[in-house]
């Protein structure tokens, strides 16, 4: 095992505490945060925002998905990072300007239904629950990668930290905790880059789809996962270790599904049009219905510095995306075996070792990358955890009876039991597959929620409840069946597996003519609530 | 309504200010009790953020929504080589995000002076 390993990881974990401790001395309570979040500049603030939503997914999964596809992946950190537009152009001014602190009080604010506000709880706890899900798998695989430990073990291990930590505030989504995570996160990932380019200048740029096919760069052992046949014909059993030398060609397992050849470096091969374009409109659509991004706007003084934030983010966001997608094309080149075992999610793990060898500096780096992914995994999972903690609370638990600290505590435990449950069951889906669905669902339900509830007059409660009936629960069904049903082929499969392209449409249609029909449940305020989000603070008397 | 103060006839000063506080005490008045000019002007405001916002959307959807169309349409862009590397991957790895925050910068910059135009016509001095 890697000797610079555990040190890393203690340090990273006792600098979050202690910036977090630190924090604490100027923030003792909610309340206090919020008003001294108020003195944070939009460059910090933007930091936070971006170190809480950089999760896994990003860190690991975008690389992963690369390098097993191709360029065709490349569509998840543009929307990724685009999501952040979307946001910007249409929801973050308002948002701000509105009050709300989430999305079931966006409801309460906008259309005054508390049916629709029971109703968008429901959907932040199921989107919660679903985007801490590949946070958890993350967190299994770079566990039982970078100590081949078990896998289950890995996802139990940080889920029961991650929830304690939140319960007893150990980590509270503190501005300046979630910034250094960005800046961690961000050089954990361009240092090794740096000495990762210059090794592959050193060895003669090699490309990364050879005419020849792929072949191993060094002496490497595999170990099949599954019974299945190589390329060429040879059955091989699970548990069997196969031994290849420096120069042998890459064999393709019959139960990986991962792209050889030239046509990696082409797109239209492993998404089809549709796919694309869902895939497009979920990331796009799908940020601001995020329940732990929309928390944090509302640490901005004002609807103005709400945007100039979240313009700071989409280039800090967009900044970091530049490197998964390097650390993928390298992965081609040094870790082909993990084409041949199907855990392309761990490449950012072990590229910085496979391409600058065993000696110090390979495990210094490797290091350095383990320790970004272990923030990335505390920031988005703690974040996530605490705001849906933060609604069981407020619109589950405490229906009747004052909150307390211990009620707290236990939605915290309710949340996290049912993604940690989740986690050890689905553990061969792809981290960003995962986090595409939760989009999905986002950006079928809030989306056109937000939206509308924004822009237009005549939104009624009845026509947003339809509409997030229709869009969201088709969502959600589809959701459903991709991760619990059987495998489904052609069109019915693309259909299923990124439903975004129909479920969004179908949510703005219902909502919009839902709302038509019911014209006279229009709010008698609506007035003045659009006055209050759209009108500068200046004017507010 | 209140009374208003009797305007202090010593010099034209005091007047020149106490007419245009008038004048955007009534503006104000009009947007904070929803009378038919309050309306129009936050239904102006609103449709020029929208339209903002809805046409920066579209140079966004023209600019990266036609991509796929384009090298599902023409596959020798997808192959096109730049520097030895396929233009889909410089496109996508590399443009896509100054070109986001491009945008981005844009947007902020048009909103934040459609609202200033909003506020100045609030607190004209002669309505």
């Amino acid at each position: 095992m890697n000797p610079y390993l555990a040190p890393g990881l203690v340090v990273v974990v006792l600098l979050t505490v202690a910036i977090g401790a630190y924090g604490l001395r100027f923030a003792r309570t909610t309340s206090d945060f919020l008003v001294a979040s108020r003195s944070v500049s939009p460059s910090w603030n933007a930091a936070a925002i971006s170190g809480e939503y950089l999760s896994a997914a990003s860190f690991l999964g975008v690389a992963g998905l690369i390098l097993c596809y191709g360029v065709d992946m490349l569509w998840y950190p543009v929307g990724f990072a685009a999501g952040y537009l979307a946001l910007l152009l249409f929801v973050a001014a308002p948002l701000r300007r509105s009050g709300a602190f989430t999305l079931p009080d966006f409801c309460q604010v906008r259309l005054r239904s508390a049916p629709l506000r029971r109703l968008a709880t429901a959907f932040v706890l199921f989107i919660g629950c679903l985007y801490l899900l590949p946070q958890l798998q993350g967190a299994g695989l770079t566990f039982s990668t970078v100590t081949g430990g078990s896998y289950v073990w890995g996802a139990l291990l940080v889920g029961v930290v991650v929830t304690a930590n939140v319960a007893f505030g150990g980590m509270r989504a503190i501005t300046f905790v979630q910034a250094f995570q960005y800046w961690l996160k961000l050089t954990a990932l361009a240092v090794p880059m740096i000495f990762l380019i210059l090794q592959w200048q050193a060895d003669g740029r090699p490309a990364a789809t050879p005419r020849a096919g792929a072949v191993f760069p060094a002496a490497t052992t595999v170990v099949i996962e599954q019974d299945a046949v190589l390329d060429g014909g040879r059955a091989v059993e699970a548990g069997e270790t196969l031994h290849f030398a420096a120069g042998d060609p890459v064999p393709q397992v019959s139960t990986v599904d991962a792209r050889f050849g030239p046509e990696w470096l082409l797109p239209g091969g492993e998404l089809g049009l549709f796919a694309t374009y869902s895939l497009i409109l979920a990331t796009f659509l799908g940020t601001m219905g995020l329940p732990h991004v929309l928390v944090r706007f509302y640490t901005n003084p004002d609807g103005a510095s709400a945007r100039r934030t979240t313009l700071v983010v989409l280039a800090m966001v967009g900044v970091f995306y530049l490197l998964p997608t390097l650390y993928g094309v390298l992965g081609r080149i040094y870790t082909p075996q993990l084409l041949m075992t199907g855990r392309t999610d761990a490449v950012v793990l072990l590229l910085p070792e496979a391409a600058l060898g065993g000696g110090h500096l390979g495990r210094l780096l490797g290091a350095l990358v383990t320790a970004g992914a272990l923030a990335a995994f505390l920031s988005t999972s703690s974040g996530l955890l605490t705001s849906v903690a933060g609604v069981i609370f407020t619109d589950v638990l405490r229906s009747g009876r004052s909150g307390s600290i211990r009620d707290f505590r236990l939605a915290t435990v309710l949340a996290a039991v049912v993604p940690t449950g989740l986690a050890l069951y689905v553990s061969d889906m792809d981290v960003s597959q995962v986090v595409g669905l939760a989009f999905a669902v986002a950006a079928s339900s809030f989306c056109p929620l937000l939206v509308l509830g924004i822009w237009w007059r005549g939104l009624t409660d009845a026509g947003a409840i339809a509409g997030l009936i229709a869009g969201g629960g088709a969502a959600i069904a589809s959701v459903l069946v991709t991760v619990f049903g059987p495998p489904l082929t052609g069109a019915a499969a693309e259909l299923v597996e990124q439903p975004a392209a129909w479920t969004v449409p179908l949510a703005f249609v219902v909502m919009v003519g839902g709302s038509l029909l019911t014209g006279r449940r229009v709010p008698a305020d609506v007035g003045a609530t659009m006055l209050r989000l759209h009108a500068p603070e200046s004017l507010r008397t | 309504m209140v009374a208003e103060p009797p305007p202090s006839p010593r010099t034209r000063v005091v007047l020149a200010e106490a007419a245009a506080r008038r004048a955007t005490d009534r503006a104000r008045a009009d947007l904070a009790e929803q009378t038919p000019v309050g309306e129009a002007l936050v239904k102006g405001l609103v449709r020029a953020q929208l339209a903002l916002a809805l046409r920066l959307a579209l140079v966004v959807a023209a600019g990266l929504g036609t991509l796929p169309l384009l090298f599902a349409a023409a596959p020798a862009v997808g192959s096109f080589p730049v520097f030895g590397v396929h233009l889909p991957w410089l496109l996508l790895g590399l443009f896509s995000f100054p070109f986001l925050v491009g945008v981005g910068a844009a947007y902020v910059r048009w909103a934040e002076r459609n609202e200033q135009d909003f506020t100045a016509l609030i607190r004209r001095p002669e309505q």
